[in-house]
């Protein structure tokens, strides 16, 4: 069958094309045509003995074991459906390399655009191509079969061959991001639960038209992240969207935080997890860094410190992901709700309670003039004390060593020694 | 004075102020440890500190107990002191030689230590009580009911608001720490140095711990103090046996230990306090 011909069939049709093919070769046969048509058993003769010095010898492995290739997805097709430009047995030396392009235009022309395509012809190396993630193309099985490579639970550890080697990231700038991903609630999701539906490399990244994330057109890229993760948490996506985190990606402003500025893009922690609930406060602080600031000086922030997660941290007050400014009556922090947010932990919580606040800053004399003037008679009283008694030990100190007269009333020698005696 | 006489000891703290002076160690160096545990959270040794001691609710239950205990030492204090003035009639607490009362000659007698510092006259005479040593004490009254108070706000904070508006628990913390770090630092360096480490008395004067002190010292000390006793024949009232070698041994052990936990929490305290 002529390659030409090839390819123009559907991948839906690879399979009747197939038996077409197989049956048109049986034909040849018994017609006596000049070339020998092939069954695969005539390619097998050869291409299944692994250790024919002949074939041995070639730089490329041309070996095809015959029982990983029958129950492989593309064993139906027989070889000569690929290998297209082989019409006689034996065959001329030199043959033309398969394109998977004939069958799967789709997926290779999505290909074509990805960052793995562009590096590959910006940096004229060879970057990943379709075996490289979909395996042996004797083998291969389809995206189903829990034998495939890129069946999801095998997904993460297919990507990570490359994105989990420390050398390949140095070299090509791109993150380490395996052992991140591992250590993920998806991550955990996939290897300890075992569940499909956990989000893998392909969930968010895309499959073929994988694109970085400084191209507006990439599933990664910042405003696009929402939507992405939203794919599975529709919920969180629209509290975020109506919170003022989503306001503000919506109306276009530089720096508003998307899913990944809070949870991060492939280390996604359980939100449970202690560790994650004290660091998140920092996250905040990326940003909110005097409002951070504020709360550290409080109760809740230095008990937040020593990693006791049972008080008031930002979002036990300011929400999850609907977070509003306080001048919507909506807010969790809005002054007729703080009665009831403040009520989630304090008992007989009332409006005299709530005048409390939780970001005081002493250097503000707006915001709380008793505060304020608290803090300065504070620091004079320290100061003045310190300067008065620091400067007075430190004149008792050398007057005693160097002593001379006029000096102290001096006890008589005998019972200045009793006392030195009985002091040690 | 004979040498038989400087030998001898007479009790300037009784057995009720030795243990009430034990109690305030003890809870202080509490309160402090995990006070500053709370206040510099931010540090790595608070952190080991609180996981040490078995997280935040371990200190802050800690800090409670020393809290309470301390507020009993205080009132017990008060109570003391009301009940002798009141109940006993007993003359001179409240002004005069024994009083904690600062008088006229606590200000003659600062005055007279500064000439002395700067080698411009001799050193007071100073009576029962000196006037750094009735700082020391109004010191710790004050910073006990100003942190007592603005911590039993903080402890029942709702409580408190139904009283106050709730912004003042802010300025409840604010001077809680303020003020505990004021007495730390005072009492690990001023109060350290004043009554155990400068040179007359280094390392360690025992007498809060013994109770008594010789003859010689009292007269040395206290001359106005000693000389007015031994006039009214109050003195031979005071007389006590030599301090037992267990005590004394006692007394360096707390020193020691005060001194150390002191010192660690003072140092922390002060590299944190800068470096913020």
């Amino acid at each position: 069958m002529a390659y030409g011909s090839e390819r123009i069939v559907s991948g839906l049709g690879r399979t009747a094309c197939a038996i077409a093919a197989m049956l048109l070769s049986a034909v040849a046969v018994a017609q006596a045509a000049p070339t020998k048509a092939l069954s695969d058993r005539d390619c097998l003769s050869c291409h299944n003995l692994r250790a024919s010095a002949k074939l041995q010898a070639r730089p490329v492995s041309v070996y095809v074991n015959a029982e990983i290739f029958q129950p492989s997805v593309h064993s139906a097709l027989g070889c000569v459906s690929c290998h297209s430009d082989i019409h006689a047995f034996p065959h001329p030396e030199s043959v033309r390399p398969v394109s998977c392009a004939g069958c799967h235009p789709n997926q290779t022309s999505a290909f074509a655009g990805s960052v793995h395509a562009i590096a590959e012809r910006e940096k004229k190396q060879r970057f990943p191509a379709c075996l490289d993630c979909h395996g042996n193309p004797h083998g291969m099985r389809a995206k189903n079969d829990p034998k495939s490579r890129v069946y999801p639970l095998n997904l993460p550890r297919t990507c990570g061959s490359c994105h989990g080697n420390p050398e390949l990231a140095k070299k090509y700038g791109f993150p380490d991001v395996y052992p991140l991903y591992m250590d993920s609630i998806h991550g955990f999701a996939l290897t300890t639960d075992g569940l499909l539906v956990a989000a893998t490399c392909a969930s968010c990244h895309g499959a073929h038209n994988i694109l970085s994330r400084k191209d507006p057109k990439s599933r990664t890229f910042p405003e696009n992240v929402p939507a992405t993760c939203g794919g599975c948490h529709a919920g969180v996506q629209a509290d975020y969207l109506a919170g003022a985190h989503g306001t503000a990606m919506i109306a276009g402003r530089a720096n508003a935080p998307v899913c990944t500025n809070c949870h991060t893009a492939h280390q996604i922690a359980q939100v449970g997890i202690v560790t994650w609930q004290v660091k998140t406060v920092a996250t905040c602080g990326n940003c909110h860094k005097q409002r951070l600031h504020s709360y550290r000086d409080t109760f809740h922030g230095q008990v937040t410190e020593l990693g006791f997660v049972a008080t008031a941290r930002c979002w036990s007050c300011h929400g999850v992901h609907l977070i509003l400014p306080a001048s919507n009556p909506k807010s969790k922090v809005a002054r007729a709700n703080l009665p009831a947010t403040c009520g989630k932990c304090h008992l007989g919580v009332t409006a005299s309670f709530v005048s409390y606040e939780p970001h005081p800053n002493p250097h503000d004399r707006r915001q709380n003039p008793a505060l304020y003037y608290s803090a300065i008679f504070m620091n004079l009283l320290l100061l003045g004390v310190f300067l008065f008694f620091g400067l007075h030990t430190a004149l008792w100190l050398v007057r005693s060593l160097i002593g001379g007269a006029p000096g102290p009333r001096r006890p008589p020698a005998t019972s200045a020694k009793k006392d030195d005696g009985e002091s040690r | 004075m004979n040498s038989n006489d400087s030998d001898s000891y007479y009790f300037r703290f009784s057995l009720g102020q030795r243990y009430l002076h034990g109690l305030v160690i003890v809870t202080f160096l509490g309160l402090a440890a995990t006070g500053m545990t709370l206040r510099f959270s931010e540090r790595g040794w608070a952190k080991q500190m609180a996981e040490i001691t078995g997280g935040f609710t371990a200190v802050l239950s800690l800090h409670k107990l020393c809290a309470v205990l301390i507020t009993a030492g205080f009132l017990y204090h008060i109570g003391e002191v009301v009940f002798r003035a009141m109940i006993k009639k007993e003359r001179g607490l409240f002004w005069g030689p024994n009083s904690m009362t600062p008088q006229p000659k606590d200000a003659v007698d600062l005055f007279k230590m500064l000439r002395w510092f700067f080698w411009m006259g001799p050193q007071p005479q100073f009576d029962h009580f000196a006037y750094w040593e009735k700082f020391d004490y109004w010191a710790v009254f004050w910073g006990m009911a100003i942190i007592g108070a603005t911590g039993y706000m903080m402890w029942f904070g709702p409580f408190f608001a139904r009283l106050v508006p709730g912004y003042v628990l802010n300025i409840a913390l604010l001077i809680h720490g303020e003020e505990a770090l004021l007495a730390v630092w005072f009492i690990f360096i001023i109060h350290f140095f004043n009554s155990h480490f400068r040179p007359e008395k280094f390392p360690l004067d025992p007498v809060i711990f013994t109770g008594r002190l010789t003859a010689g010292e009292y007269q040395h000390e206290r001359p106005l103090d000693y000389s007015r006793l031994g006039k009214s024949g109050a003195l031979e009232m005071l007389r006590a046996d030599p301090p037992p070698r267990w005590l004394k041994n006692f007394s360096g052990l707390i020193a020691v230990v005060s001194v150390g936990i002191g010192f660690f929490l003072l140092v922390l305290t002060l590299i944190a306090f800068w470096s913020k």
